[in-house]
């Protein structure tokens, strides 16, 4: 940490030989990983190769016992909380889509909605024409805008991805990590989806976790293999695919 | 937000009960006051001092409702505050009876003298103000409550070990209050009041102005909590008792909010044990039995967790149905009973009495204004049957 090479401060997210292990197991294995500003990156791996361990360690919810990761060239991610984290610029998305369910559409994206987040100031918030007007703006981007006062619990899958992916927009992040975005939709939704992140890519920087192979061609960035906590493999989907390790742990041994 | 109480939006539900409220809170003193002991509409001493005791239970049952419902928090120990704003108050009594007292010291209350105490402990100070005692009823609940919750919630405590640990709190300070060295009256608490601002206790005026008193404490703590659960902070509650981990995640500090609503929460309860002890008279400390603060829960429950009026009318119905039964020969079935309307709610009625009336209603409505949105946000007991099986993991 006391020489700062040139990777760490021009990179979005910059890892370096990370390490995490519950109760003897290696989740995360002296993983490095670097994205560039800007840049939109797919991360494969079969089950148990440590995606969402590396997301749970950006995002602060597991700290690693070894290494760095550093976010926008500044900021040492081990040392902050999950609210800190978020403040910074790094939103999140879950596997499983999690909205709130017993609030409309309009609340959870007022909800996600980049503004002041103690206590006293949602106290005595009072809705403004801007908040309306990025809500409109989110809605626009993710196509619910018919659905904006209806309960989110009463949205399909689909449309409850959706919304997830709003709130994050919402956030206004640098950096979104979206984690398996399109596992139970529709080969439509599927390809909506490509299309929505191909657009949010425009602004922001985004980290996809994804298994549906045909998903990942169709985003067409560069792609990184996980196995066993580490990297296997790094390139396009073609390189990746054609790449004997990775068939082989695809495949089995 | 004194524009937004005073101003705000009050949908018709809510106007009607501030409404009986108000009629409640004029109408009954007036009945007990006005006419004669003859008249049929009289309405008895004894019995404006119960539904002043019920009002109180109500306004705990709102304050346990706004945790509960609105923020997932599941306290088992509310009891506690209750009693320590009934103790404040109580203090304040006892201070004002002078040399009335068995012994006649004209400082020292008279189970102090019995001690053989020759001052007046450093805590009972000032309790001779009345303002002083007002200030401790929401400060000391509202203490407590804080640094309990700090610690509780930084520690990220939750679901149904949170409720454990508030039953363990409430039953300490059980123990603590039976010692007689501790300062509080030991086993017989605090009674035989005199005076409050001068007037006596036991006057039909001054019940009649504490029954009045507690119906404007309930409408005023209804509307606090509705200007919480209607602001954006109130959808921050719901979607941490939705989801915790979703909502840290986007930014907000759980902690924070849930330190601030508990806070405000246990602040309500210590308002309702100071209205409740000069009405019934006595303080003790079997207000702090765990029981208890599990009965409060049952009536949030019973009435329609999420909902605030409903865990006032909860409070009031579980209670009427209590004097009813215990006064009559089934009075050894009551616990029976009252365990087998918690079951016969968390399974058949999961929104409560009220939650229940208002998913019927909004059902009445719909084909009418045809996919008209429901902005109720009831929560339901059949989570709290989820809460305690596996409390809330993060993803």
């Amino acid at each position: 940490m006391t020489t700062l090479d040139a990777r760490k401060t021009s990179a979005m997210l910059y890892l370096d030989g990370v390490h995490v292990s519950f109760d003897g197991f290696h989740a995360i294995n002296n993983l490095s990983l670097t994205i560039a500003p800007g840049e939109m990156r797919a991360i494969i791996g079969p089950n148990g190769a440590g995606k969402t361990t590396m997301m749970d360690i950006i995002t602060g919810k597991t700290r690693p016992d070894a290494g760095d990761v550093l976010f926008d060239g500044r900021a040492d991610l081990t040392q902050l909380d999950e609210a800190e984290i978020a403040e910074l610029g790094i939103g999140r998305k879950f596997q499983k889509p999690t909205v709130f369910e017993n609030q409309t559409v309009d609340d959870n994206l007022l909800l996600a909605l980049r503004e002041d987040r103690s206590v006293r100031a949602t106290l005595r918030w009072r809705r403004s024409r801007a908040d309306t007007e990025r809500i409109d703006r989110v809605l626009e981007t993710i196509r619910l805008q018919d659905l904006r006062h209806r309960l989110a619990g009463g949205l399909s899958h689909g449309q409850k991805q959706w919304l997830e992916i709003g709130m994050l927009l919402a956030q206004d992040p640098k950096l979104l990590l979206v984690d398996e975005p399109v596992a139970g939709m529709t080969d439509t939704e599927t390809h909506q989806t490509a299309e929505l992140l191909k657009d949010i890519n425009r602004e922001k920087t985004i980290v996809v976790v994804e298994h549906d192979m045909t998903f990942v061609r169709e985003l067409g960035v560069k792609v990184t293999c996980l196995h066993e906590g580490a990297v296997l493999a790094e390139g396009s989907i073609d390189q990746v695919s054609r790449n004997e390790r990775v068939i082989e742990v695809y495949l089995g041994r | 937000m004194t524009r937004h109480i005073l101003t705000g939006t009050l949908n018709r539900s809510a106007t009607i009960f501030l409404a009986i409220v108000a009629v409640a809170g004029i109408l009954l003193p007036a009945m007990n006051l006005l006419l004669p002991d003859s008249s049929s509409l009289h309405v008895p001493t004894y019995l404006m001092s119960l539904f002043g005791k019920y009002v109180c239970y109500a306004i705990l049952a709102l304050s346990i409702d706004l945790i509960w419902g609105y923020c997932g928090i599941l306290s088992l120990g509310h009891g506690a505050f209750f009693a320590l704003g009934g103790y404040a108050m109580g203090m304040y009594l006892m201070r004002q009876i002078g040399t009335r007292g068995v012994y006649a010291d004209p400082v020292l209350p008279d189970f102090m003298v019995f001690l053989n105490w020759k001052a007046l402990p450093w805590y009972w100070h000032g309790f001779d103000m009345f303002w002083f005692a007002v200030l401790m009823v929401v400060l000391v609940p509202g203490l407590l409550a804080f640094c309990f919750g700090w610690l509780a919630f930084r520690s990220r405590v939750t679901g149904v070990y949170f409720s454990i640990i508030t039953q363990a709190m409430t039953y300490a300070l059980l123990l603590a209050f039976f010692r007689n060295d501790f300062g509080f009256g030991g086993n017989n608490g605090l009674t035989d009041f005199k005076d409050i601002l001068g007037f006596n206790v036991q006057a039909d005026g001054t019940r009649a102005a504490l029954f009045a008193a507690s119906c404007l404490a309930l409408a005023v703590s209804f509307l606090i909590c509705r200007a919480v659960v209607q602001s954006k902070l109130g959808k921050v509650l719901l979607a941490i008792r939705d989801a915790e981990s979703r909502t840290r995640f986007l930014g907000y500090r759980v902690e924070s909010y849930k330190l601030f609503v508990f806070t405000l929460s246990a602040c309500l309860a210590g308002v309702a044990g100071a209205l409740y002890v000069p009405q019934v008279g006595i303080i003790n400390p079997s207000e702090f039995v765990p029981g208890n603060s599990i009965e409060a829960v049952i009536w949030v429950a019973v009435g329609g967790r999420g909902t605030l009026i409903g865990a006032a009318l909860g409070a009031i119905v579980v209670n009427y149905a209590k004097t009813a039964f215990t006064s009559g020969p089934l009075a050894p079935y009551w616990l029976f009973l009252l365990g087998a309307l918690f079951v016969f709610v968390t399974l058949l009625l999961p929104k409560g009495l009220l939650g229940t009336f208002y998913a019927w209603w909004d059902n009445r409505i719909i084909p009418l204004s045809k996919g008209a949105p429901s902005q109720r946000h009831e929560g339901n007991t059949a989570e709290f049957a989820r809460d305690v099986a596996e409390p809330h993991m993060a993803e």
